[in-house]
């Protein structure tokens, strides 16, 4: 994201133009699936960055989840593997504990972490399995068709809470990250959002340390990504970037959950 | 064989002790009777090898992380006993989708539901039809003594990795706990080979990025990818199978049972031979691929076939299958728990006027 060059104009003395901006060595130069105004594609983009900045392309292994990101080793190059649904961690510890020198992490949603794959993530936490998680959580199905996830926010509309998430019937929305955090095993948890360039960089900066404590061997990181969908919160992008603000941080506060690194 | 090569253990054990002499690098595994002999041995061994054991939060978990074991090259086993198997059967398809080695063993009990911890073989069409949900074949080895639950794991994780496919090893509760003097190493008939593995993931340095993934949304990707997988199977089905044979040549009318059960199949034959009748026996060794061919030739020249089993009848469909309706196929069963006796044997066969 950073632009490198110190002049003003990107042309060079000799007049061709000098490159100051490209796509991560770690990212393939395809067009991506997801709908306009989707978080996913930036979260994928700045894992990619952080991986080239770390050095560690050629050691990483991802595990991509069942969801919209289902298809996100598509878009990275490096070694990749895709888990059943929720399974992602229970996949990652058996990779992580046959190759304790590779970075390997899991990217998820909230469907994923939250519902069908609750027991892997608060067992693998509780291992103190040495990965990265990156949950990206936006509060619906997306790939299904937008509906209510264990982090919908009460009174949200969704496919299947057609008049707003209600308590008595759905349950509140899942803190998960704040459930994580008591787990003496767990080191890092952050959580961020990517609705303006600001939450992109803090993003970045979290999913960097959160990556870099695997490196270190100090155990289990997972930084919470409050993202843009747009097409089943039925606004604009525009709109979408607003809620997340407005409504979704209210029950979601941003920032370091725990850091015991 | 000099005695003192040999040493008494379970079923269990031997499958565990097998595992760990085929080079078992990763193993995971979650407590359920009558199974948790081979989780505690394996707790115990691969700690003493310094390998890989982990006691899962679930079933689920525990097929996953040798999902994950084995996508990096490893020889992964998991074990349970029928109910942990049924929540296996996700993680299978996905094992078979991916073209993924590991060795899952079966030590059967009663079903359906929680059913009991009783010896059964009532997962018989789970194990040979595939078991979750996709058009699927895992090989399917059946040991009927202590012996050959040694035997059969170490070629079980051999076959895996020759065609990149789950194997499933079925025993039952009878044979998990019965102990019986084996011999490690000597009677092995299959060799730990190093599979040279092009296919695993370990980070991409000095080659192009790897994906293993069994999602394929091309138009067309899926169909060619089942067809590649059913080559696979029918390459298998033409190699693999398995059977012995007892006192074959002459019988008019013979058995067809496996594990456990071929045993006492076994002791009725000899009796009813020392009568003068002449009953043979055929056992399975290999369940999926089903030793058609044998039986399928052997009931031209028959009066009939006793297919007995400790279930309502599975493996007596595809005996009926291969027979073609050349001789009559009868049953002999036992459910939830119930294991046939010599003489419930013996009383069928007499009955049929063998």
């Amino acid at each position: 994201m950073k632009i490198k060059s110190k002049t003003n104009s990107p042309a060079q003395t000799d007049g061709t133009l000098k490159k100051v901006f490209s796509r991560p060595e770690s990212m393939r130069d395809v067009a991506m699936h997801y709908c306009s105004g989707c978080g996913h594609g930036i979260v994928h983009r700045l894992i990619c960055e952080v991986i080239d900045e770390l050095g560690i392309r050629e050691r990483t292994i991802g595990v991509a989840p069942v969801g919209c990101a289902v298809l996100a080793y598509d878009y990275w190059d490096f070694d990749t593997t895709e888990a059943a649904h929720g399974r992602a961690p229970a996949v990652a510890t058996g990779i992580k504990r046959l190759l304790p020198d590779r970075i390997v992490f899991t990217y998820q949603g909230d469907g994923d972490l939250a519902a069908i794959g609750t027991a892997e993530i608060i067992h693998a936490a509780n291992r103190g399995e040495n990965i990265t998680v990156i949950f990206v959580n936006n509060g619906v199905y997306g790939m299904t068709g937008g509906q209510m996830a264990p982090t919908t926010l009460l009174g949200q509309k969704t496919a299947t809470t057609p008049w707003g998430r209600e308590v008595s019937r759905d349950g509140f929305p899942l803190k998960i990250s704040e459930l994580l955090s008591l787990l003496p095993a767990v080191v890092y948890i952050e959580r961020t959002t990517v609705n303006k360039a600001k939450n992109i960089l803090i993003t970045k900066g979290a999913i960097k340390r959160a990556f870099q404590n695997q490196i270190e061997n100090k155990g289990f990181s997972l930084i919470e990504i409050l993202s843009p969908c747009p097409t089943y919160w039925h606004m604009s992008p525009l709109e979408a970037g607003q809620w997340i603000d407005a409504e979704m941080v209210k029950h979601y506060p941003l920032g370091i959950i725990k850091s015991n690194c | 064989m000099d005695n003192k090569d040999k040493i008494l253990m379970c079923g269990n054990e031997a499958i565990g002790e097998g595992a760990v002499q085929a080079g078992c690098q990763f193993y995971a595994g979650y407590p359920i009777t009558p199974q948790n002999e081979l989780t505690a041995y394996m707790a115990k061994r691969m700690y003493e090898e310094k390998r890989i054991f982990i006691q899962s939060e679930s079933e689920l978990s525990a097929i996953n992380m040798v999902f994950g074991a084995s996508l990096v090259g490893a020889r992964a086993m998991t074990t349970s006993s029928s109910p942990g198997i049924s929540l296996k059967q996700e993680g299978i398809s996905y094992l078979v989708g991916c073209e993924l080695p590991a060795v899952i063993v079966n030590i059967m009990r009663g079903g359906p539901g929680l059913g009991n911890i009783a010896p059964s073989q009532a997962d018989y069409f789970q194990a040979t039809r595939g078991g979750g949900h996709g058009d699927y074949k895992t090989i399917v080895l059946a040991p009927s003594s202590v012996q050959e639950a040694f035997d059969l794991t170490m070629l079980a994780f051999d076959l895996a990795d020759s065609y990149r496919n789950p194997v499933i090893v079925l025993g039952d509760g009878f044979l998990g706990q019965m102990m019986e003097p084996i011999t490690k190493v000597q009677s092995v008939k299959c060799k730990v080979r190093n599979y040279s593995k092009d296919w695993i993931l370990t980070g991409c340095k000095g080659r192009k990025p790897r994906m293993i993934r069994s999602l394929f949304l091309g138009e067309g990707e899926l169909e060619e990818h089942n067809l590649k997988l059913q080559e696979k199977f029918n390459r298998i089905k033409n190699r693999e199978g398995r059977f012995e044979t007892f006192y074959l040549e002459d019988a008019e009318f013979i058995l067809v049972a496996f594990g456990t059960v071929s045993r006492i199949c076994k002791a009725a034959v000899s009796k009813l031979r020392d009568s003068g009748k002449k009953v043979g026996l055929i056992r399975p060794i290999t369940l999926w691929p089903f030793p058609e061919e044998i039986i399928k030739e052997t009931a031209k020249r028959l009066k009939g076939i006793l297919v007995v089993e400790m279930n309502a009848g599975q493996m007596f469909e595809d005996v009926r299958l291969v027979v073609e309706g050349n001789c009559p196929v009868f049953f002999y069963g036992r459910m939830g728990g119930g294991v046939p006796t010599e003489e419930e044997i013996e009383h069928k066969l007499i009955s049929l006027a063998v």
